[in-house]
């Protein structure tokens, strides 16, 4: 149980942004400015870090067997006559997406996966490594089974190396692995679902009723294997093959009381034009708009963010991003989609809480280039806010990191999750080499960063592939794997734009399973704690109301906190937050109620 | 208020204490197959996915490909002081001299030559390239580029020959043409999966899609920002 305390409301404070952090919108092409993040020393273990309102408490450099130092990156020195050869890179051991189970933390590899227990103190101890070349590995978790996807040609069905030769072979796996580790001593392979494009990413998705059965939606971005080597699969435009295996996703069955069974059930068209049924029916490349973003064409989805408990699903589809309806899983169906002349590849997805906005990010250049340069316009690179209407989804803003970053980093938007902070919409993600960035996006016109993580390059003059591929949220703490440094543990630190209240309420929500792209709806405990997270926005909103209502709520809140609450006196003072709300205007009126609700439930 | 800068060594300092213990790494075998346990030198051993005949040409013929894209930019001092040209033209020598050396190591790295098997032939070239080949028919050689989006040795001579305007304009035609020749030399190269498994190779060939594609749209935007000649 967390420790908290309560803190007096700063009233009458105007606890506003300063402008220097205000992030306006932008539509033309202006950069970011230059900052404390701009010119940090650089250094594989030893870089230079400027943290702000987070802190880092732990780190784990990547496990032996999947970090090569002769290799980090460098350009290969020219080797004397005689000499072995270099290892080629090390990319094939970038760290790449994280699922958690428990106080467990399962870290993607290009190479397989590795498995640390993160109690939460900020120490990371290292439990298994699993070989498994293939990329890029991202990986989701489900009671003792553990989801991989795999896309390179060079995979093989029996997690070997070297490679596979020919244009068809038996041997060579691209799709879903699924790995049983209820003996953590003797991890199994239990299936390999072969799909046509592999597996870029996937995400787990729940049956609505029936708890044995687990389906996996795969997000395939490569090319499409022979039919030779895979049944059913063929390639081309769907003009000229209307069974192509571009333009779907792939939805596999899982029975968790049969894993070895999983197969694909249904490769679903969702990109269809709704009129005409014609199967490449969204954005078929090119530029949007006049002076926008060459954006590229919608005949995959790079990731799907799904949100079982309200029926949605948000995809991140190259040229789109899309909402579907998956009440039916097997069956998904599109309900809206955005394209916009700023977005180059829109890369994943992220709904708020209350799944009434979700925030697109943009990959542009595939995360492998520099693209938070000085005359890299602010526009591209980051991520859309869209709210969601009546009339499907409606851009609002844009948001990038507030920071020059050098042309020896790779930086652009990338994954991230939600913070619970209740009566906000916060959001923590990792840019690469821009470091990971918390951002506030309650008013989806106008999102906010609050906090900060970053360090130096790898290397002075070369641009070495390095930095945070995500930054989740799991139990209390932020967990982001850098490519090539290991993994990191942060915590939050109370600022003037998170109270310690705020971060306690956050750090109160614990669940037993947190995956990439499945999101769960966030149920706060009934607790003093939560109230004082809504009377400390209240404050920051510069709208406590009458000042004796504060004071009396700080008295309550108190007697609440030291295990003897006065109902009725609770209950009075949400009648008076009710009453307020009133008149407020419709954020301020949010948050009283809100704060309302919360004084209610102490009494119940 | 905006954040403290860290001094790298304190960090280390505070986790110096935090080191990776010794957990079991495995192979699974596939499935339904016994597990096996490897060392960290066996595991770092199986990363290395090899590389084809066909990933040596390519590299090989790229070096030349880039070397044409360096030339071009080398006319850039004497012929325009367009600041938007100069500072594209900056760029991409940059990007392609330190590729091209990156290209050498690599090839050097495996005991490869670092000459391209088109030059040695005199050219005309494309024959590693799939079923992709320019029909050359009975072509002027000064007609005819080395490889995909070279520029022939007549346009090399016309871009040399011009100033000002003109130049900056066959200059960023050009140089789309190189570039999208470059594009489409990686997807022929990986229209047969047994391409492009070497680790640094396909980071390679990852990051010549992204930039180049990225240049190519920039270019577009000076070019049309040029007007069409009068």
């Amino acid at each position: 149980m967390t420790r908290t305390r309560i803190l007096l409301p700063l009233l009458a404070t105007s606890m506003l942004a300063s402008a220097a952090f205000a992030q306006e919108p932008t539509e033309g092409p202006e950069t970011a400015p230059v900052d404390v993040r701009t010119n940090l020393g650089s250094g594989l273990f030893d870089a230079e870090n400027a943290a702000w309102n987070v802190e880092r408490i732990g780190s784990v450099q990547s496990p032996p067997g999947f970090f090569d130092p002769e290799a980090v990156w460098r350009l290969p020195p020219e080797p004397k006559p005689g000499e072995a050869r270099q290892r080629p890179g090390q990319i094939m051991f970038a760290n790449t997406d994280l699922a958690f189970s428990g106080d467990r933390v399962f870290m993607g590899n290009f190479h397989g996966f590795n498995v640390f227990e993160a109690p939460g103190d900020g120490s990371l101890n290292h439990i298994l490594s699993i070989v498994c070349p293939g990329g890029q590995g991202d990986v989701s978790v489900y009671g003792d089974l553990v989801f991989l996807s795999q896309e390179q040609n060079r995979g093989r069905l029996d997690c070997g190396g070297g490679g596979v030769s020919g244009r068809s072979s038996e041997e060579r796996f691209r799709g879903v692995r699924i790995f049983d580790i209820s003996d953590i001593d003797n991890p199994r392979q239990v299936a390999a679902v072969q799909t046509c494009r592999g597996s870029h990413t996937h995400t787990l998705v729940p049956h609505p009723t029936d708890t044995n059965v687990l389906y996996i939606y795969n997000s395939a971005t490569s090319g499409v294997r022979p039919g030779s080597e895979l049944e059913g699969c063929s390639n081309g435009e769907p003009s000229s093959n209307p069974d192509t295996a571009l333009y779907s996703i792939d939805i596999i069955k899982v029975m968790l009381d049969a894993p070895e069974e999983a197969a694909i059930v249904n490769r679903p068209r969702i990109f269809a034009d709704r009129e005409t049924g014609e199967v490449n029916g969204l954005w078929k490349g090119g530029q949007v708009a006049d002076g926008g973003q060459k954006t590229n064409a919608t005949n995959h989805c790079h990731d799907i963010t799904v949100y079982p408990e309200m029926n949605l699903a948000a995809g991140a589809c190259s040229g789109n991003g899309i909402l579907l309806d998956i009440s039916d899983p097997e069956n998904p169906s599109r309900i809206s989609e955005l394209a916009d002349p700023n977005m180059a590849y829109w890369h994943s997805a992220t709904f708020n809480n209350d799944a009434t906005k979700v925030l697109y990010a943009d990959e542009w250049g595939g995360g492998l280039g520099a693209r938070c340069r000085a005359d890299d316009p602010i526009a591209w690179g980051g991520d859309i806010i869209a709210d969601i209407t009546e009339d499907g989804l409606v851009k609002r803003s844009q948001f990038k990191i507030p920071s020059v970053q050098p042309d020896t980093q790779n930086c652009v938007s990338h994954n991230g999750a939600i913070i619970p902070v209740p009566g906000r919409d916060i959001m923590v993600q990792g840019w690469y080499q821009g470091g990971l960035s918390v951002i506030d996006f309650t008013d989806s016109a106008h999102p906010k960063e609050i906090a900060y993580f970053d360090q130096g390059a790898i290397d002075d003059g070369t641009l070495v592939l390095a930095g945070y591929w995500a930054a989740y949220w799991h139990n209390g703490r932020i967990y982001a794997p850098e490519i090539v440094r290991g993994l990191d543990v942060f915590k939050l630190t109370p600022s003037e734009f998170l109270s310690e209240a705020e971060i306690a309420a956050a750090e109160m929500v614990t669940v037993d399973v947190t995956n990439p792209q499945w999101q769960r709806r966030i149920v706060w405990p009934d607790s003093p704690v939560i109230a004082q997270a809504y009377l400390d926005q209240l404050a920051r909103a510069d709208s406590v109301g009458e000042l004796g209502l504060g004071v009396e709520t700080v008295r309550e809140l108190a007697r609440w906190e030291a295990g003897r609450p006065r109902t009725k006196e609770l209950a009075r003072l949400a009648a008076s937050y009710e009453e307020e709300a009133q008149s407020a205007d419709a954020a301020h009126a949010e948050i009283m109620m809100n704060l309302a609700s919360a004084l209610r439930r102490a009494g119940e | 208020m905006m954040g403290s800068v860290t001094a790298a060594a304190a960090w280390l300092a505070a986790f110096s204490l935090i080191t990776v213990q010794d957990a079991p790494i495995v192979q699974p075998g596939a499935p339904g197959e016994a597990a096996t346990r490897l060392t960290p030198e066996a595991s770092v051993e199986m990363s290395d996915a090899g590389y084809t005949e066909a990933d040596i040409a390519f590299m090989q013929d790229m070096i030349v490909h880039h070397g044409q894209a360096v030339e071009m930019v080398a006319l850039i001092e004497a012929r325009t002081e367009n600041e938007a040209v100069r500072a594209m033209g900056a760029r991409i020598s940059l990007s392609q001299s330190s590729e091209i050396e990156l290209m050498q190591n690599w090839l050097r790295a495996r005991g490869q030559s670092t000459e391209s098997k088109l030059l040695k032939s005199g050219g005309h070239g494309d024959h590693d390239m799939g079923d992709h080949k320019m029909d050359h028919g009975d072509k002027d050689p000064m007609d005819m580029p080395l490889m995909h989006g070279m520029l022939s040795p007549r346009q090399m001579k016309t871009l040399a020959a011009a100033d000002g305007l003109a130049f900056d304009r066959l200059f960023l035609s050009g140089m789309i043409q190189h570039h999208q020749g470059a594009l489409d030399m990686v997807d022929m190269l990986l229209s047969d999966p047994s391409n492009g498994q070497d680790a640094l190779l396909s980071e390679f060939l990852s990051s010549i899609v992204g930039d180049q594609s990225a240049e190519i749209l920039r270019m577009q935007t000076l070019l049309s920002a040029l007007g069409s000649p009068s």
